[in-house]
């Protein structure tokens, strides 16, 4: 008895704190709400099976617990009943894959129109770059990296010098425009993770990686990193600004470009 | 059915080994030391991986004080708390739950369970155990080196592993490292004995279609194994050129804190695949002796033949071979090329239905059984509850674009946590309370043992069920503090806190479960040769504890399949595999 109380008690338990709980997911800010419905959809099947499997356990054990001269039945097998739960168990795992697979096709297929991000990651800081007028972003390598050139921009390709460069500062994001974020590592494994967006993805120093996203609200958001990077990795932190195109574009004026970064004597002349 | 439950004797097993062909102890030192019976190997392997799994329970406990009061106890730095999680998680997965299965419960169960003698190669038996004692004090002297363990994770994933700012990177790295190739090699020499008892030392009429579970679970598991540490050991040993010769197996080009390494082409991820391709089986591994183990104690514990055997065991074997083709799902946010999610998500999936295959007919056991409340059956069956919600969650993590937002996130730790740590860990304590009176002919003190059940299972539960939302929220894993997170309400914290005192209950908790292993050693209550009356061989020896060669002068002789409990028509509710049948009144 105590045994199948506490059993459906666990259960019950359960959901009731599924849904009552204060702990849920951030309220999205990005394109990827089907990443959630997904989520739901598997959060009900799975929940279904959950109560369904434990319930029937506190079931038997209320109803077959040994009492003096029960004997238990013997059947060692029932193929019916058997491919009847291995098809059932097929669909419902079908149901989940299918969304999710369809999902994942949109995630990794990314829009002719989204403007490049560059992300570079090290130990424990993020840096960015946005292409200039030229819409394109110049070659890096990390041969090329001095204090002068954190990011390792190829200062001979022309494409670089009117990269912006951002250090020691958020970055911003226009909203309702698709990004691609490229990730860049110099040192360690990293990854750019915004809860609020849904998305991350390591950044591997040798390699490029990336993945995109429409940011739909406004706000200021919290930048984590989500691959262990060594001592500091709970503190690689920063912030990412979703703003309308116009404050977006104030902020941009307002950037320095390479070319400026590499001769601030000149420019400062300049202004 | 008929062929696997009645029919007499069959083909004989290829090596009867005579008793007069063991090698029989001279000394104190050879019959408890360097001993080369299996069941003295297996309490050997049993007492260093509970001992070292002591260690990690530790050490959890440290993590959690951190994380449930952060700030109050300062000795628990960044780099200290990434040395607990490093040591925590590979103790526990390889050190305490591979060597238990494997080396504890596989070795005193496969000769006795199979009715062998011992196993095939005992000398290479003792060799595999010294050898594993050998890595756990290489990894513990981790702890004593200059710089300490290493605080790479338990993924020691490159380059971050082998570099300055990762904690342990002198010391730590290396005898991880050279622990953990010392482990394979140890492991090697035992899973190979397993692997050809089980083929070759089986008694007459133990086909493989009578063994019971249990056998096909470790044996399928050791299977795994020796197909899967290879890939981690060439990875460690790569890993150890790159670290102390200067190559670039997986060393890209790198700045370090300004500083230009001297690697250059190696590839990161390379690693994670080898790391990976074991690294998944090893999961299974664990799970796999679990659900044989699990599936006779609800079969013995409720009276009743489990259900669809045959099944059960292709599932085992099915899930064995697909757990080769699904490494990468862990590796969906690692920024290997994109199209590998497809495949992968759907072999992860896919594996869900033998398992969920395996979960029903645990349940459809239960149905119309003589389910004894006994303290094995308790943890068998929060041994379901467990895995069943850890499984489930597997299937968020699997559906790879689910698995994005939760990847690397408190969610996974959840999730591992409740799958492969607390339902093994369950089903090994189940099976102690099981077979500790054959091992020590007394019984475990059941008031202590139901206590010690509640507050594992009910605990293990409460700290791990609202940890996935505090991941859904999204933080991260191998954090050292939530603080600073905008979107975090303070409300978490006080639900860590929660978290960190439930574990410390727990954690007490097995401290009585020790001083109940201790304790009964001399004052349990006499077990008698058949405590649960249960059918398999090794409740069938003629003495219990069973002695040296298990059988006296002659091997059992095998009639039937391992479940034959209330048989209708049968004067006991149990028939032993050894029983011949009856002849039928015509
Ligand atoms: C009550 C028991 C346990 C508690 C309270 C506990 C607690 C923890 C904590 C706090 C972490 C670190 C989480 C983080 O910051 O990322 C962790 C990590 C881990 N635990 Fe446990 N744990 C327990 C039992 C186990 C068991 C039985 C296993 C066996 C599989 C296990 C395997 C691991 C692994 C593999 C990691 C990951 C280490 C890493 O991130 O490198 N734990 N555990
Ligand atoms: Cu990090
Ligand atoms: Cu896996």
């Amino acid at each position: 008895m105590g045994v199948a109380i506490v059993l459906a008690l666990v259960v019950i338990g359960s959901v009731v704190f599924h849904f009552l709980s204060p702990w849920w997911w951030t309220p999205i800010a990005s394109n990827w709400g089907y990443i959630d419905d997904t989520i739901i959809i598997t959060f009900w099947i799975t929940g279904v099976v959950f109560a369904a499997v434990v319930l029937f356990m506190a079931y038997c054990v209320l109803r077959f617990r040994h009492r003096e001269g029960n004997r238990a039945a013997y059947e060692p097998e029932n193929k019916r009943l058997e491919w009847w739960l291995a098809v059932g168990t097929g669909v419902g795992v079908a149901a989940m894959l299918a969304p999710g697979l369809v999902v994942w096709h949109q995630f990794v297929t990314v829009p002719k129109d989204a403007t490049i991000v560059e992300v570079v990651a090290q130990q424990w800081q993020w840096a960015y770059r946005l292409p200039g007028a030229d819409g394109r972003i110049g070659a890096s390598d990390v041969a090329h990296i001095t204090p002068e050139n954190p990011l390792g921009i190829d200062p001979k390709d022309p494409h670089g010098q009117d990269d912006v460069v951002i250090q020691g500062d958020n970055l911003h994001l226009p909203l309702g425009k698709p990004v691609k974020m490229l990730l860049r590592a110099v040192d360690v494994l990293h990854n750019f993770y915004v809860p609020e967006f849904r998305a991350k993805m390591d950044m591997i120093p040798g390699s490029v990686t990336y993945y995109w996203f429409t940011p739909t609200r406004a706000g200021t958001f919290d930048v984590l990193c989500a691959e262990l990077c060594g001592t500091g990795h709970t503190f690689m932190r920063g912030n990412v600004v979703v703003e309308p195109e116009g404050n977006y574009q104030a902020w941009l004026q307002q950037q320095k470009t390479f070319a400026q970064l590499q001769a601030p004597a000149s420019t400062q002349a300049k202004n | 059915m008929a062929d696997v439950t009645h029919d007499a004797a069959g083909p004989l097993s290829a090596a009867e080994v005579d008793d007069v062909e063991l090698y029989h102890p001279k000394s104190w030192i050879t019959k408890y030391v360097f001993s080369q019976d299996a069941k003295v190997i297996a309490i050997q392997y049993s007492i260093v991986a509970l001992a070292i799994g002591l260690v990690a329970l530790v050490l959890s406990w440290l993590m959690r004080l951190q994380l449930g009061f952060p700030g109050t106890f300062s000795f628990i730095d960044p780099d200290r708390y990434y040395q607990f999680i490093t040591m925590h998680g590979m103790i526990m997965v390889i050190y305490l739950l591979t060597a238990l299965f494997l080396g504890g419960f596989g070795n005193y169960l496969i000769p006795l369970m199979l009715g062998a003698r011992d196993m095939v190669f005992p000398y290479v038996n003792m060799l595999s155990f010294w050898i594993y004692f050998l890595a756990v004090l290489v990894l513990v002297a981790g702890f004593f080196l200059p710089g300490g363990p290493t605080g790479a994770g338990w993924t020691l994933y490159p380059p971050q592993a082998i570099l300055a700012n990762t904690p342990g990177q002198q010391w730590g790295i290396l005898v991880m490292l050279v622990s953990l190739i010392l482990f394979i090699i140890g492991f090697t020499m035992g899973g190979l004995n397993y692997v050809v008892t089980v083929l070759q030392g089986r008694a007459r009429g133990m086909t493989l279609m009578r063994m019971p579970l249990t056998i096909w679970g470790i044996f399928t598991a050791t299977v795994m194994a020796l197909l899967a540490f290879p890939a981690l050991f060439v990875g460690a040993v790569m890993m150890l050129l790159d670290k102390l010769v200067g190559t670039s197996f997986f060393m890209p080009a790198i700045i370090a804190m300004g500083e230009r390494l001297a690697h250059k082409g190696g590839s990161p991820i390379l690693f994670q695949h080898l790391f990976w391709f074991f690294g998944h089986p090893e999961v299974y591994i664990v799970a796999l002796p679990a659900f044989g183990i699990v599936s006779d104690l609800i079969s013995t514990h409720a009276r009743k033949n489990i259900f669809g055997y045959r099944m059960m065991v292709w599932a085992l074997v099915a899930i064995g071979a697909l757990s080769f083709v699904v490494w990468a799902h862990h590796m969906y946010v690692s920024g290997m090329h994109p199209a590998f999610g497809f495949f992968f998500a759907t072999t992860t999936l896919i594996i869900a239905i033998p398992t969920a295959i395996k979960v029903y007919n645990w349940v459809l056991t239960l149905w119309r059984g003589d389910i004894h409340l006994t303290v094995p059956m308790l943890f068998a069956l929060g041994f379901i509850v467990t895995f069943v919600n850890g499984g489930l969650t597997g299937l968020f993590l699997g559906n790879v674009v689910v698995d994005v937002p939760l990847s690397d996130t408190m969610f996974v730790v959840a999730h591992f946590h409740m799958v492969m740590g607390v339902a093994p860990i369950l089903v090994i304590f189940g099976a102690i309370y099981h077979w500790y009176p054959k091992v020590t002919g007394r019984m475990l003190g059941d008031v202590l043992g139901k206590l010690h059940f509640w507050v594992t299972f009910l605990g293990a539960y409460l700290i791990f069920f609202p940890m996935h939302y505090i991941g859904l929220m999204g933080v991260p894993r191998r954090y050292h503090e939530i603080s600073g997170m905008a979107f975090v309400p303070p409300s978490a914290a006080t639900l860590n806190e929660f978290i960190t005192i439930v574990a410390l209950i727990v954690g007490a908790a097995q401290l009585a479960f020790l001083f109940n292993l201790v304790w009964s050693v001399r004052h349990g209550r006499p077990a008698g040769g058949n405590p649960w009356r249960a059918t398999t061989l090794e409740w069938q020896t003629p003495q219990t504890p069973p002695a040296h060669g298990n059988w006296g002068k002659d091997l059992p002789v095998v009639y039937r399949w391992a479940y034959d409990y209330s048989v209708p028509g049968a004067a006991e509710d149990f028939l032993p595999q050894n029983q011949p049948p009856t002849p039928q009144p015509a």
